[in-house]
């Protein structure tokens, strides 16, 4: 059985965001790169997979820079067997990320029985690539799970919609998965899980090798900018029971006459 | 001036808002909408209003319910019969899942998630928060037609369109093709109330919170002002409350008019999922918390003291 986990690296969130001098993208020198935290569900989901699967076989797959390889070390270090990178730059969009998954599978000359993926990426956010990914390879999809059980071919799985709703989908393999928070509970990797993870092999394509050219880009952003700094609001002290009343009555004036909001 | 299909879901009979929305904004474009199954008359009558020209229904076996591939085929057969510029819809839980399959079917890109947008001679420029909020870029869309736009609900707002559309309504007899991926079963949520990312208030709660019976106050209160209630990273994972409640980076992405932070101490991860509400109190006993900085109005105070005496207010206020 081979399992296909794509994986994404992004700023960790705490990092400090600096638009570049022209606007065309961010400053990328002095970011920390993370596993995208959705794909670490992804990976997870596809060791569980794997332990009650002798056969089965999980390779990671990522399009991104290759300065830092963090992401598919970790991937590997947790578990998965070996790794594609897809040299790129960092601003892609995600069709032609989409289509250079496509081809480093290809590469691999392995047919996908299950291709597992986070749900989005928080650097975009745009929650695009597994969907367009399933059309490319012409296979079937279900996003935002939270559930997934697996008997012979047949995967049932549960995706959550608005108000924590869930649709229960019934997919046979192959097809593509989109992962969320709540599916399972991402392990650490172990000591010795690091150092066989330097060992374990990782292939290496150009975007070119894998059939992707600037003609594949289909967004384009510009004019990457700091939001508006909202102006300093208004702070009231209620620590004294005694003006709890005064100030909650103020602030709800203000929300119906200042703000509009009621 | 463009030529636009907006699509629309339906909830409970009502076309959603974010569908009014996309219609006001596209004021001087040409806008159809289409929509999966039967719409009431006065349905039709409200998205004429806002401007749609033609509504079209499609109809066919195995559409009643939503799948990625039913709803993406059906769609696609219909829009190449047709010659639209545009196609825009809500990112929604349907609206994420459907338009990237969708708009792969025409080799053709999606601008995802976009919170407003202009048309500069017949062309689609948006602007969209990326890096958490942390940033915003313009985006725009390359390649072949029609493009596709979804759109954050509550971002745009409701401006009215100065000009009505005919509203002409029309069957349409639709293809869902091969489903390999169906729903076999639907799990109803706990909560009646309307989704954190479509809501026009949200009380949430945090780690000061204490425990998950604790937010029977946030619920009272919301009940009374017509909110739903969510919840920090901390408290979703001390177990007070369920993930689908998250707000933030990875829970849900906000924008209601009114957020009011209980006890949420305002995380980089927690701001990146409500910083683009309209209006923000934030309650907290500690007055260096972060969320204050974000906030239009701060109480500084315990909670438990504080959210009951506001539902008072709310009470008298709205007459309940």
């Amino acid at each position: 059985m081979n399992i296909f986990v794509c994986v994404k690296q992004v700023p960790d969130t705490e990092t400090k965001i600096v638009p570049t001098g022209d606007g065309s993208f961010i400053e990328t020198s002095s970011i920390k790169w993370i596993m995208n935290p959705y794909d670490e569900f992804a990976v997870e989901q596809a060791l569980l997979v794997k332990a009650s699967n002798a056969a089965a076989n999980v390779t990671v797959v990522r399009v991104g820079s290759v300065k830092d390889t963090e992401a598919l070390r970790t991937a590997m270090a947790m578990g998965a067997d070996d790794a594609v990178l897809v040299e790129a730059a960092d601003n892609l969009d995600s069709f032609s990320i989409a289509k250079a998954l496509k081809g480093a599978i290809d590469k691999t000359g392995k047919k996908p029985d299950l291709i597992l993926a986070g749900k989005q990426a928080i650097d975009d956010d745009a929650l695009q690539v597994p969907q367009i990914l399933a059309e490319m390879l012409n296979l079937p999809s279900v996003s935002v799970i939270v559930g997934f059980e697996l008997s012979g071919s047949t995967a049932k799985v549960k995706r959550e919609i608005e108000g924590g709703a869930l649709e229960v989908y019934e997919v046979n393999t192959p097809c593509i998965l989109a992962c969320n928070k709540g599916l399972n509970t991402p392990r650490y990797a172990s000591l010795p899980g690091i150092m066989k993870a330097k060992k374990k092999p990782m292939a290496q394509y150009s975007l070119s090798d894998v059939g992707v050219s600037d003609a594949d880009r289909r967004v384009k952003y510009s004019q990457f900018r700091l939001p508006p700094e909202k102006p300093p609001g208004k702070k009231f002290d209620a620590t004294d029971a005694a003006k709890q009343a005064e100030v909650v009555a103020q602030v709800i004036g203000l929300l119906r006459t200042e703000a509009k909001v009621l | 001036m463009a030529n636009v299909l907006v699509f629309a879901e339906q909830h409970d009979g009502h076309v959603k808002p974010v569908t009014l929305e996309i219609l006001g904004k596209l004021a001087g474009q040409t806008a159809d909408v289409v929509v999966f199954g039967d719409v009431s008359a006065e349905q039709i009558a409200l998205l004429a209003k806002n401007g749609a020209q033609n509504v079209h229904k499609l109809k066919g076996t195995n559409l009643d319910k939503y799948s990625p591939e039913g709803y993406a085929n059906a769609l696609a057969e219909f829009i190449k019969s047709k010659n639209y510029d545009y196609v825009f819809g809500g990112a929604t839980s349907v609206g994420k899942d459907l338009l990237p399959r969708l708009a792969t079917k025409f080799n053709a890109g999606l601008a995802s998630d976009v919170v407003n947008f202009v048309f500069e001679g017949g062309n689609f420029a948006g602007t969209r928060p990326l890096f958490a909020g942390k940033c915003l870029a313009k985006v725009e869309v390359t390649g072949p037609k029609p493009h596709f736009v979804s759109i954050r609900p509550n971002a745009l707002g409701m401006t009215a369109n100065p000009t009505a559309g005919a509203g002409t309504a029309s069957d349409v007899n639709a293809n869902a093709g091969e489903i390999r991926a169906a729903i076999k079963e639907i799990i109803k949520a706990a909560s009646t109330k309307v989704d954190l990312t479509e809501a026009n208030i949200i009380v949430t709660g945090g780690r000061a919170m204490k425990n998950a019976d604790n937010f029977k106050i946030l619920n009272e209160m919301a009940d009374v002002i017509g909110a739903t209630v969510g919840a920090s990273r901390a408290a979703v994972d001390s177990g007070f409350a369920p993930h689908s409640m998250q707000v933030g980076q990875t829970g849900k992405t906000v924008a209601p008019a009114l957020y009011i932070a209980c006890g949420v101490s305002g995380a980089i991860q927690h701001l990146a999922g409500m910083r683009t509400s309209k209006v923000i109190v934030a309650i907290n006993s500690d007055p260096d918390a972060p969320i204050f900085t974000k906030a239009d109005y701060g109480i500084v105070g315990d909670l438990f003291q504080i959210v009951p005496i506001m539902t008072q207010e709310f009470k008298k206020l709205l007459g309940k």
